[in-house]
């Protein structure tokens, strides 16, 4: 406010930044002719019209859009700055940090083992719909990330000892492949939610679980749980949640202004990539454990089968249930 | 060196929109696409004034900051170029500019945009002065001619001034005191006010432009 006000004050004034030693008499006491009272009465509303504009007052503009009629929108500025700023910034920690942790996590903890080792008999944990429904949003999330954080990091990262042809190049191949793979994250959303919200609901394992930390922070410790556990019910809920949000701020990135105007699409854009560094740092943590943190977990999502082993120490109560009902023992 | 700048006189304006005819003409810009604009304010009201805007070539380029792929330039003279051949139509360079000067050719689905189009100070682009390529993707470069925008030698009442910044603000200082009114340049402090944040104009990645 104070710097509007200053803005107009040296408007007023005439040009202040116009270099000094050349600026002659002050306006005011240098001039003494004759003054139109038209402009009289113009001069008195000048400063006001002037803060107008550059508080983006439209005017009228002929065979052109309305919103062109905007002369200055200064919302852009904060949008930069924003995006630049702390955007970039604390996303560009948060991600190292996160790495690190997990790094360290691994190191201290290690690998997370199952109890006795493997036992060779294997059950189906997610059949083929389940599997082709985890594919198609964790495909595809994998392309929004990489394409994604290309467009806010890749210009400092990436383009320095790629040049910038080739960068441009790949970006632009990015946008594209970011633009499309939207369509496919939002169809795998639909259907893992559709596949896996009732697993997901609130048990009476979860207390137990939260209780004894997971499982996660010392060994042999395996708190019982059902098809999901709470720290996947947490994810599972992260991603419909983080990522029902991230789908329609982008959907509304991908139709530009059909939306909102100018100032809505900053604030979309603003919430798309927040909320998308959100997710990427929770699904740093999903592949660790589903990967190299834990013996046996990742066939669960390539070829739908786990060891017997595994799902009695991590989802006791799960095996429980299946094995109670219809034996489902492979092999 | 000199430092380019625009400066449209309110006082001065009639609104007979030559500056963006004589752009669109001179440039051949694409259809839909102006670089340069005429707005009126209090339209038909009691103070009615008009300004003529397009690209500032602001000192601080909010464009050249955000842009994912670094494909804007700016010359020694401090005029704010683009390369169209990098330009990936992301759009952001609109979301940031102040002055809504970027405008992209719309192509394909989803809203797609084509590559930004923006004005150059009939500066063109990267291409070498003169050659075919720079003509159809920038339009003319009269300043590789040692002329200065069309858009200001046209205008018929001449507020729209366009040239040396110093010699602009001379100009405009001397008119203000002399008729005793109607000071204050729209968008100057937004262009170039900030003194304190004025990017080291080094001309980095303007092959050929800098003299």
């Amino acid at each position: 406010m104070s710097r509007t006000i200053l803005a107009v004050l040296l408007l007023v004034l005439g040009l202040g930044m116009a270099g000094p030693g050349k600026t002659g008499p002050a306006l005011a006491a240098g001039y003494d002719g004759d003054v139109p009272t038209a402009a009289q009465s113009d001069r008195i509303t000048e400063p006001e019209s002037w803060r107008a504009i550059r508080q983006g007052e439209a005017g009228y503009i002929g065979g052109q859009p309305v919103a062109r009629g905007v002369l200055i929108q200064s919302e852009g500025e904060i949008w930069r700055n924003f995006r630049n700023g702390k955007l970039a910034v604390y996303a560009g920690w948060l991600l190292i940090g996160v790495s690190l942790a997990i790094a360290a996590f691994y190191f201290i903890r290690g690998r997370i083992m199952m109890e006795g080792g493997p036992s060779g008999q294997t059950i189906l944990r997610f059949n083929k719909v389940e599997r082709i429904g985890h594919w198609l949003t964790a495909g595809s999330f994998l392309v929004l990330a990489a394409t994604g954080l290309n467009i806010l990091f890749g210009r400092w990262i990436i383009e320095p000892w790629l040049g910038k042809t080739l960068f441009s190049w790949l970006t632009w191949a990015g946008k594209w492949l970011h633009n499309l793979a939207g369509f496919v994250f939002i169809a795998g959303l639909v259907m893992i939610f559709f596949l896996w919200a009732r697993d997901n609901l609130w048990d009476r394992y979860d207390w137990g679980w939260i209780k004894g930390g997971g499982g996660l922070l010392k060994k042999g410790v395996h708190p019982p749980a059902a098809k999901f556990n709470f720290g996947q019910k947490t994810q599972f809920w992260m991603v419909i949640l983080v990522g029902a949000l991230v789908s329609s701020t982008g959907l509304n990135l991908l139709f530009p202004f059909t939306m909102g105007d100018i100032h809505a699409m900053q604030v979309m854009h603003l919430i798309h990539a927040a909320l998308a560094v959100v997710m990427v740092l929770f699904i740093l943590g999903h592949i660790y454990i589903g990967t190299i943190g834990m013996e046996g977990a990742s066939t669960a999502v390539t070829t739908g089968y786990v060891d017997r082993e595994w799902a009695r120490t991590h989802h006791a109560a799960w095996v429980e249930e299946t094995e109670k009902g219809e034996p489902k023992a492979a092999e | 060196m000199a430092r380019m700048k625009f400066l449209c006189d309110g006082e001065r304006c009639i609104h007979c929109s030559g500056c963006v005819t004589a752009c669109k003409n001179e440039h051949e810009v694409p259809w839909g696409i102006n670089r340069r604009r005429v707005v009126t304010l209090n339209d038909g009201k009691p103070g009615q004034k008009s300004l003529s805007v397009a690209c500032m070539h602001c000192s601080d380029a909010p464009c050249m900051a955000v842009c994912p792929v670094d494909c804007f330039y700016q010359t020694g003279d401090g005029i704010v170029l683009h390369n169209k051949d990098l330009c990936i139509g992301c759009g952001y360079c609109f979301y940031a500019c102040p002055f809504g000067a970027p405008q992209y050719p719309s192509t394909g689905n989803f809203g797609g945009r084509g590559k930004m189009d923006k004005c150059t100070f009939c500066a063109g682009g990267p291409e070498a002065d003169h050659s075919k390529a720079e003509l159809e993707k920038y339009g003319r470069n009269r300043i590789a001619e040692g002329k200065l925008p069309l858009c200001a030698e046209m205008c018929a009442t001449k507020a729209l001034l366009a040239g040396d910044g110093d010699m602009v603000s001379t100009i405009y200082r001397e008119r203000v005191m002399a008729r005793g009114f109607g000071s204050g340049a729209a968008g100057w402090g937004q262009a170039y006010g900030e003194q304190k944040r004025e990017r080291a104009r080094e001309g980095a990645g303007a092959p050929g432009k800098d003299k």
